[in-house]
């Protein structure tokens, strides 16, 4: 592994791995260490973007997919997050991505002055977005109808009653998917090669083509990888620990590991 | 204000950058569905058996390859199948291989799920009548299991079909990429990735469409 301590400049080894990263001396050449913790910052900042994009947008949709049937807004809502779910699940990722990048933004002006990764940020959290509204939908369904029923007997408003009977429920009930969601994001965080954010998957390709120490190099960001995805596990269990109602839910996290 | 014209999308066009992709990512498709079914299966049955050394090598492959981004597994095997094998290989094959390894560990769960899914009492009666595992396995438990599973399957093959198109890591020429050349040829990459995305909403959407409709009737017979 003695190639992340070379420099990325002249291939010779540096006199300290993190050189450039702790600032030591201010002529010190970036080691490959230096590169691959930097490109895992790019791949965390890509991701927990998205991962926010995709939570907010997801839980939205996947609430309004189960709207009663009360009125034209309501339908109508219906028909939009329905659409939506279905024009962002039927297209690969990595078209999305270069749909953001390259197409939308020569429409929407504005979106020229966003750095590329909240391009592929906002690419990831859409497409994500639609398979959590999938999961939303599916856990708001399981609660058994006597909650929404009860909720209105009580006199609560269709607001009322998914802010405080429906929503608190079923968001417990989909910590598991949501939890391989969340994972998921990481891994298709790696999309983001293809226009040219450095992230880790960017920078395996490059390092590789410059050292000829492939496996090693792919071996450290397959290790990264892993070890954001478990991160992401252990943190969504807690959640869900801590979130926990008594007599409720025996959640099992064996679920959320086996998707 | 940009204005789009699509009156360049031809027949012509298609036939020539278009056909070979499409093609590619189908055949892709295909291949990987068939072949990581059945390695899958046999996965499954390894992570099923009970036996130590068959489980944990199984268990083991199906978990790395579920925690590694797949464009970092495309590049794997592009990086070691010609270190393996001594000599380089093209982009076409080291897909279709790396899509069936990938594969396997995502169709080995499904096979799980179903197996587990058919009654212990079918394959105890097919134990009281004597049949070794073989038998019961084949004859009893995965027709059951498979019915059951057609819907999921086809699931995980519009999932798939959408994931071909990471092959663009290594440069292998399909649907995505004969739209990409196409647009850089004919100088209108907007057009094309539009078009492009369009393409595959259409196959994607149409094939979800007819899972659903697969998925009644399979409720039905359950």
């Amino acid at each position: 592994m003695g190639i992340f301590c070379k420099s990325t400049l002249d291939g010779e080894a540096v006199d300290h791995c993190f050189s450039a990263l702790l600032g030591l001396g201010q002529n010190a050449d970036p080691s490959y260490l230096d590169w691959l913790l930097k490109a895992w910052g790019w791949t965390l900042a890509v991701a927990g973007l998205g991962l926010t994009i995709a939570l907010l947008l997801g839980i939205i949709m996947g609430t309004l997919r189960t709207l009663p049937n009360t009125g034209g807004l309501s339908r109508l809502l219906v028909r939009l997050s329905t659409a939506w779910v279905e024009l962002f699940r039927n297209i690969p990722v990595l078209v999305q991505v270069f749909l953001w990048y390259h197409v939308i933004p020569a429409f929407v002006l504005p979106l020229k002055a966003l750095p590329s990764y909240w391009l592929v940020s906002i690419a990831l959290g859409f497409f994500t977005s639609a398979r959590i509204a999938e999961q939303v939908r599916a856990g708001i369904q399981s609660l058994p109808s006597g909650q929404r029923a009860a909720a209105t007997a009580l006199g609560l408003t269709t607001a009322q009653s998914y802010r405080y009977v429906i929503l608190p429920m079923a968001l417990r009930i989909v910590i598991p998917p949501l939890t391989s969601e969340s994972m998921n994001v990481i891994k298709n965080s790696s999309v983001a090669f293809a226009v040219s954010v450095p992230e880790l998957t960017l920078f395996a390709m490059q390092a590789q083509e410059e050292t000829s120490h492939g496996v090693e190099i792919y071996l450290a960001v397959t290790a990264l990888y892993a070890l954001s995805a478990f991160t992401v596990n252990r943190v969504m269990a807690l959640i869900e620990k801590r979130g926990r109602v008594p007599g409720f839910i025996a959640a099992s996290n064996d679920s959320a590991l086996a998707h | 204000m940009l204005s789009l014209d699509l009156g360049f999308y031809n027949w012509e066009l298609f036939t020539s950058y278009i056909l070979k992709g499409l093609l590619f990512s189908v055949q892709l498709t295909v291949i990987a569905t068939v072949g990581g079914i059945v390695v899958g299966t046999f996965l499954a049955l390894m992570r099923l058996s009970g036996k130590p050394a068959l489980v944990y090598p199984a268990t083991f492959y199906i978990n790395t390859m579920r925690s590694i981004p797949l464009v970092m597994v495309i590049l794997w095997f592009f990086l070691l199948i010609p270190m393996l094998i001594g000599r380089p290989i093209g982009a076409d094959l080291s897909a279709t291989i790396t899509f069936i390894a990938f594969e396997a560990a995502f169709f080995s769960e499904i096979v799980r799920a179903g197996i587990q899914s058919v009654p212990k009492g079918q394959s105890y009666a097919g134990e009281a009548l004597g049949m070794t595992y073989g038998q019961n396995m084949r004859l009893i438990v995965l027709p059951q299991a498979f019915r059951n599973m057609i819907p999921v399957f086809m699931t995980q093959t519009i999932i798939l079909f959408q994931d071909t198109s990471l092959v663009y890591a290594i440069g292998a020429y399909d649907l995505l990429k004969g739209f990409e050349i196409a647009g850089k040829n004919y100088g209108r990459p907007i057009e094309t990735y539009i078009l492009a995305a369009a393409t595959y909403f259409l196959i994607c959407f149409s094939l979800s469409k007819v899972v659903r409709a697969i998925q009644a009737k399979v409720a039905i017979i359950r």
